[in-house]
């Protein structure tokens, strides 16, 4: 399957990177703005004509430089990176012009150009990750994503921001160095680092403990940017004090680009070779995506910062979605990749709202929010869209990816692992039903003499986002048929 | 069970001991050490471990660089050479930016001391 040489996936990379020092030079705050949401709305373009391609051709490649593959890096995007870059890009773009009026609220005005330059290189650096066909091309654009989100965490208004950037640092920065061990071992053995390269000499090598010391280094660091349940500890501070705008970025795109990252690791590289018959992965796996989806939920239970609760969700979330990786069937993968999709506008609504009610009241505390039901009806009608989703309420996205989850485990007969998953959607209804009561079933503390205003700019994105939610709730035939067909492509059927 | 060649074998592979080394000490200072900038200290030595992992990998006994001159048969394999360029790079970029939140750090709490900053913290109430 010979595809044509697509510019496209480079320009999808090169336009954010060069963008970045466009802002630089720029210095003004709204000219900076507005050269970030031009960008991420091209790219958003981009990504829907890529995806379309995809599609018709089954991939789209790039040669750097007109080098073949292996010796040039590739890009190469397949349907599961086309989904991701369309999560990543999608969510960029309404971010944006929510961005404008937040970033005036909480950061300092001349900071705000560099904030837009991160976020471009941030975005430039995620959406790299997922077209990258080569090993060591994506750990550097894995440091720029990186390195640009410990930039925008450390410029949230309180001072633990800085304290939760410096945590989240010197933790990414040992699962990023653990991933380039990971990447050594194998090239010592393989000689390559082209992805597709990797899969087809990797059946003769499997066998050697060089190739299963990789596969520990790249399972342990990648489990460390995606916050993988006991490796977590960097996520809920820096979620928490991060300004509003880069939390709901990150939170729908980072986490996400990561697993896709574990994905490509598991179902590419190790894709001709029964790694869960020689490596006890599954198990590990499962576990941890056990106690991730119990444990947070718990944790999220008992707090009273709404952003934190919202931070703890997230990681039971992606115990949801690894679960659905660790099952390793067809069925339990489009889960799992579907719920990528999902949380991404769950998780964006719920962290846009809040953002917005950070904005008009600047409160973000469980005693705070008493009666923001009644002062912000429609920022909070979102909320209540994206909390119901997080519970798998039916006609809501949770309730796809939580049903194509369960299907996935009765079908491999493991009944209790399908009951342990409803178990768990019990736990979100507790701390999501917490906010609901707060906000609904209590009378506002300080009498709200005016309703709390939120500007469109901001209402916009929150209700994009959630009509989003709604519209993939109630229709999930095209989400569901592309994760099907992305997990189809990595199971190595077409 | 020492005989000659397990011992030989065992030297040939110095650069490996010393990656090992140099990796857990490195590691083992990032967790146990509570001052911050020994932190970062700490993890500078774990990043130059893989370094030199990286350039031991790719020498080959005898090789010469890899350049077009007569009399010249074996290269090193200049690859994992070049890569590691990149990742030090990296490396100086993520121990600038660690120290930049150390001073920032230093501002704010008027220590960097991890514990210390710690029992500040807990005392927070949180507010946006």
């Amino acid at each position: 399957m010979i595809t044509a040489s697509d510019p496209w996936l480079l320009l999808l990379v090169v336009v954010p990177l060069l963008a970045a020092p466009v802002c630089v030079l720029l210095r003004s705050p709204s000219g900076a703005w507005s050269v970030a949401t031009a960008v991420s709305w091209a790219v958003f373009g981009i990504s829907i004509k890529l995806l379309l391609t995809v599609l018709e051709h089954g991939q789209a490649v790039y040669r750097i430089g007109g080098w073949d593959a292996p010796w040039g890096i590739e890009y190469v995007l397949d349907p599961l990176g086309a989904f991701v870059v369309l999560i990543v890009a999608g969510i960029g773009a309404v971010t944006m012009p929510y961005a404008k009026r937040s970033v005036e609220k909480e950061i300092r005005k001349d900071r705000i150009y560099l904030f837009y330059t991160m976020l471009l290189l941030c975005l430039s650096g995620l959406l790299g990750i997922t077209v990258t066909g080569d090993a060591f091309n994506l750990f550097v654009f894995l440091e720029i994503s990186s390195l640009s989100t410990y930039v925008l965490i450390s410029m949230g208004q309180d001072r633990r921001a800085l304290t939760a950037a410096f945590r989240y640092l010197i933790m990414g920065t040992i699962g990023a160095t653990f991933y380039i061990i990971g990447v050594g071992l194998m090239y010592q053995v393989t000689g390559t680092l082209n992805f597709a390269d990797l899969k087809t000499i990797m059946p003769a090598v499997i066998e050697t403990r060089t190739i299963l010391a990789a596969l520990a280094f790249l399972t342990v660091g990648i489990s460390l940017k995606l916050a993988l349940f006991p490796l977590h500890m960097w996520l809920p501070n820096a979620y928490t004090f991060a300004p509003s705008v880069v939390t709901a970025f990150l939170a729908a795109t980072a986490t996400k680009v990561s697993v896709y990252v574990l994905l490509r690791i598991i179902f590419t590289v190790f894709g001709d070779v029964d790694i869960f018959a020689s490596f006890p992965l599954q198990p590990v796996l499962i576990a941890m995506a056990l106690a991730a989806m119990f444990l947070a939920s718990l944790s999220a239970i008992w707090q009273e910062n709404v952003k934190r609760m919202l931070a703890y969700s997230s990681i039971a979330q992606i115990g949801y979605i690894v679960l659905g990786i660790a099952l390793a069937t067809e069925a339990g993968l489009s889960g799992g990749i579907v719920h990528m999709f999902n949380h991404a506008l769950m998780k964006g609504t719920a962290f846009f709202a809040i953002g917005a009610v950070i904005y008009a009241t600047g409160a973000v505390t469980l005693k705070d929010l008493e009666g923001i039901g009644k002062r912000m009806p429609v920022t909070m009608a979102a909320f209540v869209i994206a909390g119901l989703g997080l519970i798998g309420v039916p006609l809501t996205p949770g309730f796809i990816s939580k049903w194509q989850l369960v299907t996935a485990a009765l079908e491999l007969d493991m009944w209790p692992l399908a009951a342990l998953i409803l178990l768990s959607s019990l736990l979100a209804v507790i701390y999501v039903w917490r906010v609901f009561e707060v906000a609904y079933l209590r009378e506002p503390a300080i009498t709200a003499d005016k309703p709390a205003d939120v500007p469109l700019s901001m209402l916009v994105p929150i209700w994009t986002l959630a009509g989003a939610a709604i519209y993939f709730g109630a229709n999930g035939t095209f989400t569901l048929d592309l994760a099907d067909t992305a997990a189809r492509h990595l199971m190595g059927g077409f | 069970m020492f005989d000659l060649a397990t011992i030989k074998d065992l030297l040939g592979l110095v650069n490996y001991w010393v990656v090992i080394v140099l990796m857990m000490a490195g590691f083992y200072t990032v967790i146990a050490q509570h001052n911050l900038i020994k932190k970062v200290v700490g993890l500078n030595i774990f990043q130059v471990s893989v370094f030199v992992f990286y350039i031991s990998m790719g020498k080959v006994s005898g090789g010469s660089a890899p350049i077009l001159k007569d009399g010249i048969e074996t290269y090193s394999n200049p690859l994992p050479h070049v890569l590691i360029l990149t990742a030090i790079v990296v490396g100086v970029a993520t121990t600038s930016l660690a120290l930049a939140l150390v001073v920032r750090i230093h501002h704010s709490y008027d220590t960097i001391e991890e514990d210390e900053i710690q029992t500040i913290e807990h005392g927070e109430e949180d507010i946006a």
